[in-house]
């Protein structure tokens, strides 16, 4: 008996590791697959479609009116956002321009969205990477702005106020001035957020210099929204390609230099600034007037009209029992929404019903790129990554 | 514009505002490599991918590709038709990010990219069988999953309903 060479040399092999679906730091259920090399990841696969609820597979089945609400529940942190892009697919579509205190409102409540967005963006990212307090700050103004959502149509997140058209109703009483409020102790908020957070020696240690993309390859691999501007590309929706009354603000598009997790978290707090300046020129400049197309086509008539004209009645009770027909054609919108480009690309074939509606959600794009980012990262750093990537599964599994 | 740099092409503009072209599927990896690599064009950074299943027209399927690029703000809408034998060239090589695009049209639409060397389901459940997004898959699926609490399993079954689903589709809509 006598022991050969080949059995004392170890064969070592990468060691595998599953991580999810079911992981706190995992922002929902995304299950990945870890080579692991030691504590190095040396080959991260995403399996994704834990939640898919088919949406677009039942938009198909649901008139366009109908299919508005499933946009709320795709990523369900930006509510507003991916309403707002689904309408202007239709009213772009239809050829329609609706009226200006309409625009001026969806602007509000689009960079409110953005706020609640970065808001948990940040504040998870921190939690993920171990200070627990900047999340906590950072959903009591949530819950602020929440309330802001649920004053203006009646639900806390999944407002449906947005609309073909137009916005759903005008803005309550005193909603301006508590927006107005709202935002000048909002700075005050972020300031301490950053002081807890951006020279914090242990923050910085955990993400400076983790996960870095340059600007070509950021590219290459279909970035879009903070994750492009965090790699030093000036590229916002906003500005580019303008839509709304974007055009007529002024903001400017924060950029990051080496493309790490530390420069989105800066790009993400700046953001947040921009956002509450934003807000503030369209208070300052929004006008009374309709709110949404006066036109009975795309929208139910307004509660007043119906109570006073027979026609608007029976408007009324068309536009509930059939709803209404969008003119032949195909589009693809994209807007910024707080995660990146959010497009719809929504084929009419003339019927109440869309004939195709595929979402593309920044996110999709993002995760794909887990395994160039993760490689020779240890796995503390995943976590991480997962958190700057800011990923919401409603909308990546559709 | 383009027809002087890549002559041996056909393809014609669409109608809408938004500029789109469509061109013969074999023709793709080219017209892509093309628009990409141009220093005319640049369309660098692809957005999406999405499968359109038209079912009655000539051609079964039809896959656009969104463009953009950076450096001159524009977007570009490349449209190919094909029937499903027909052979359709992974773009993978040229964009990288057209993988997990490729793969949910794969799940979703059964087309296959040839030279894609990751083609595996992607939103669909491990084990899936069938492809949603086809006009002919009814909407409720085939199958239904449910937990069998003597059992203490997971179980799926047929899906059965009472009342067939109803499609209201007439000409008025009264």
């Amino acid at each position: 008996m006598y022991i050969k060479r080949k059995d004392l040399l170890k064969d070592i092999k990468n060691f595998t590791l599953n991580f999810g679906p079911q992981h706190p730091a995992a922002h929902g259920v995304l299950r990945l697959i870890l080579e692991l090399d030691g504590e190095t990841v040396k080959k991260a696969d995403a399996h994704i479609g834990l939640l898919h609820r088919g949406t677009e597979k039942l938009i198909e089945s649901k008139t366009y009116f109908q299919a508005l609400p499933y946009f709320d529940r795709l990523d369900y942190v930006s509510m507003m956002a991916q309403e707002h892009t689904y309408s202007l697919a239709i009213e772009k579509l239809g050829n329609l321009l609706i009226p200006e205190r309409a625009q001026y409102i969806r602007v509000i409540f689009l960079e409110i969205t953005r706020i609640l967005n970065h808001l948990l963006a940040v504040g998870c990212h921190a939690m993920d990477v171990g200070a627990m307090t900047p999340f906590l700050w950072a959903f009591e103004e949530r819950e602020k702005l929440m309330e802001f959502y649920e004053r203006v149509s009646g639900a806390r997140m999944h407002a449906a106020y947005i609309r073909p058209g137009g916005v759903s109703t005008d803005l309550p009483l005193g909603l301006l001035n508590d927006i107005f409020l709202f935002i000048n102790q909002f700075s005050l908020r972020l300031d301490e957020m950053e002081e807890m957070l951006t020279s914090n020696r242990i923050w910085k240690e955990r993400v400076v210099d983790i996960g870095v993309v340059s600007a070509k390859n950021a590219i290459e691999l279909g970035f879009s929204g903070v994750m492009l501007r965090g790699s030093g590309i000036a590229w916002d929706l906003r500005k580019t390609q303008p839509y709304e009354i974007y055009e007529n603000l002024n903001f400017y598009i924060p950029t990051g230099t080496t493309g790490d997790c530390y420069d989105r978290y800066l790009v993400r707090m700046e953001e947040m600034r921009q956002s509450t300046f934003l807000i503030n020129q369209a208070l300052n400049n929004i006008k009374e007037g309709p709110i949404k197309l006066s036109e009975n086509k795309i929208l139910a008539p307004s509660r007043h009209d119906l109570k006073t004209s027979m026609e608007s009645l029976i408007a009324h009770f068309r536009f509930y029992s059939g709803t209404f027909r969008v003119d032949k054609g195909e589009t693809y919108t994209a807007t910024e929404a707080p995660k990146g480009e959010f497009g719809v690309y929504l084929i009419s074939s003339g019927t109440e019903y869309p004939f195709r509606c595929k979402i593309k959600a920044p996110g999709f794009n993002h995760l794909q790129a887990i395994n160039d980012m993760c490689k020779n990262h240890l796995i503390a750093d995943v976590v991480t990554i997962i958190g700057t990537q800011d990923i919401v599964f409603g909308e990546i599994d559709r | 514009m383009l027809y002087q740099e890549i002559p041996f092409l056909t393809f014609r503009t669409f109608e809408n505002l938004e500029r789109s072209l469509i061109i013969n599927a074999s023709d793709l990896p080219v017209v892509l490599n093309c628009l990409k690599k141009h220093i005319g064009y640049q369309y660098t950074l692809l957005s999406c991918i999405s499968g359109i299943d038209y079912s009655k027209i000539i051609y079964r399927f039809g896959i656009s590709y969104e463009i953009l690029s950076i450096t001159y703000n524009t977007r570009l809408n490349i449209k190919i038709f094909f029937n499903n034998p027909d052979l359709i060239y992974s773009i993978v090589d040229i964009y990288k990010c057209a993988n997990w695009w490729e793969r949910e049209i794969w799940d979703m639409f059964g087309i296959f990219f040839s030279l894609n060397l990751d083609l595996r389901r992607i939103l669909t459940d491990y084990g899936f069988e069938g492809h949603p997004l086809r006009k002919d898959y009814p909407v409720h699926g085939f199958l239904e999953i449910f937990y069998k609490l003597k059992e203490k399993k997971i179980l799926s079954d047929f899906v059965s309903f009472s009342q067939e689903s109803r499609f209201y589709l007439y000409d008025n809509a009264w």
